[in-house]
């Protein structure tokens, strides 16, 4: 076992008349990749946001490493140490790619500006597009856009990394570029929550997959497990799982 | 016609060319505030908490709905009674910034509700601060957008710039209003001022153009055929 980095515990979140999340529970230790799969409106998207705080849980614990980050007042201190990655990208649409890399290490971190455009620089190359870098965002791809949103939230070297369904919004055809910089960030060690539908990429890097629905955490296990279930046709532990796996395969 | 540009050599060039720089004077003084009071504005509006939202609003609707001429009697003979005794040149600046503060917070309003919301939510989860974020992240998108709206806001500044010579103010308006008064040379006078006033918005314009492309980012506006 090795260290918690992320425990959360029994997240609650209502819009109005709506909860969302409805005690939401889970330990992350280094390096774990965890993929959250279910049907939209489940409130997935919503518990990666309460985790850095961008949508404030109306009760229950995160702690990040030794922090209780749930009522910290530095917010902005700990979502330095969350790299959060969206569906729709969101660069900054007047900066350049590398400039996009750059700001906040500049901003946030008070690099200096020589050494900022050289870190930005390297992690553009790490996700393969230090070519790109003099682009502007309505330049780019979809693809090429989530991997520089992906290098900018690296940059600001994370402890943890969520993504929000990093390769929903592309088309088919640019989520395997996105998909191969994310297995390898795996790989290298980094520790990942990702929200996404795509079970190819689960089963071979994630450690865990956990289906939600209702804002709950129904069915958790090893992504063999889920495969194995998935394919098959008598009983097993995974069955609401297995249903929905079934509905997105159409 | 020899009489006329001997009267425009020796009587108005002279006057004229002081009046003009007079209203740029005015006017160069006026810009910049109007604009730091326009985002000022705009910001409070948007983003400032209740009280700062509605002063924000009520300064705004205030301005907007008087007329300058007024505002600026305001300035210039109504502060005194409460000890605040203004030269005419800076009641007008005053009175220029204030107008011109107003009615460019609604541009740049305007700008800042069209950058998209995920701007923000990205900056933040960067660790920007939200202030930091608004600065570095918004508002330079929002300029982008407000500038052909404040853009036309200066060029009418530079037009309603005559109006410091009811305060007494000479400018170019005023200059000439005295040689006209003086000479009867009305048609002549004003058609050569009013082709002055042509000039300056020319050439603001051709300014606000070149910034315009300058500050241009690809796909950020929509596309000029």
């Amino acid at each position: 076992m090795g260290d918690v980095i992320l425990k959360v515990r029994d997240i609650h979140k209502r819009f109005d008349s709506e909860e969302v999340l409805r005690g939401v529970s889970f330990d992350v230790q280094k390096g774990d990749v965890k993929v959250f799969i279910g049907p939209s409106g489940t409130g997935k998207s919503t518990l990666l946001r309460c985790l850095n705080r961008l949508v404030e849980p109306d009760s229950g614990q995160i702690w990040l490493g030794d922090d209780e980050i749930t009522h910290a007042v530095d917010i902005d201190g700990v979502r330095r140490r969350m790299g959060m990655v969206f569906q729709n990208f969101y660069l900054f649409d007047h900066l350049t790619a590398l400039r996009n890399v750059e700001i906040a290490l500049i901003k946030v971190l008070k690099m200096q500006k020589a050494s900022a455009r050289e870190l930005a620089m390297s992690e553009l190359s790490r996700v393969g597009m230090e070519r790109f870098a003099g682009k502007y965002p309505a330049e780019l791809s979809g693809g090429q856009a989530q991997r520089v949103s992906i290098a900018r939230s690296l940059a600001m070297n994370p402890e943890v990394m969520l993504f929000d369904e990093p390769t929903s919004a592309l088309d088919p055809e640019l989520t395997g570029e996105v998909l191969e910089v994310m297995k390898k960030l795996a790989s290298g060690g980094m520790t990942m929550l990702v929200v996404s539908h795509e079970m190819e990429f689960a089963y071979s890097v994630a450690n865990e997959v956990l289906f939600m629905e209702g804002g709950v955490v129904v069915e958790r296990g090893a992504p063999r497990e889920i495969r194995n279930d998935a394919a098959s046709d008598s009983p097993g532990r995974f069955e609401r799982t297995r249903a929905f796996l079934r509905r997105i395969d159409g | 016609m020899d009489d006329s540009i001997r009267f425009i050599m020796e009587d108005l060039s002279g006057p004229l060319l002081q009046g003009t720089l007079a209203s740029l004077k005015l006017i160069v003084c006026s810009v910049p505030f109007g604009l730091a009071l326009g985002f000022m504005l705009a910001s409070g509006w948007v983003y400032g908490n209740k009280p700062v939202s509605w002063l924000c609003r009520t300064y705004v609707a205030l301005v907007k709905g008087t007329p300058l001429l007024i505002l600026l009697f305001i300035i210039y003979f109504c502060l005194p009674s409460f000890g605040l005794t203004l030269s005419p040149f800076f009641a007008s600046v005053l009175g220029f910034i204030m107008c011109n503060g107003a009615y460019n917070s609604e541009y740049i309003r305007g700008a800042i509700l069209s950058v998209r919301s995920g701007q923000l939510i990205a900056a933040r989860s960067l660790g920007m601060s939200r202030a930091q974020a608004i600065i570095s992240i918004v508002m330079p998108q929002a300029a982008r957008r407000a500038l052909p709206g404040c853009s036309n806001e200066i060029i009418y500044l530079v037009k309603y710039s005559s109006l410091a010579y009811i305060l007494s103010y000479i400018e170019l308006t005023g200059a000439g209003k005295m040689i006209a008064t003086r000479s009867f040379r009305f048609t002549l006078v004003f058609s050569i001022i009013g082709l002055v006033y042509l000039v300056m918005v020319t050439i603001a314009s051709i300014i606000f153009m070149w910034l315009e492309k300058k500050l241009a980012v690809p796909g950020f506006e929509a596309k000029r055929q």
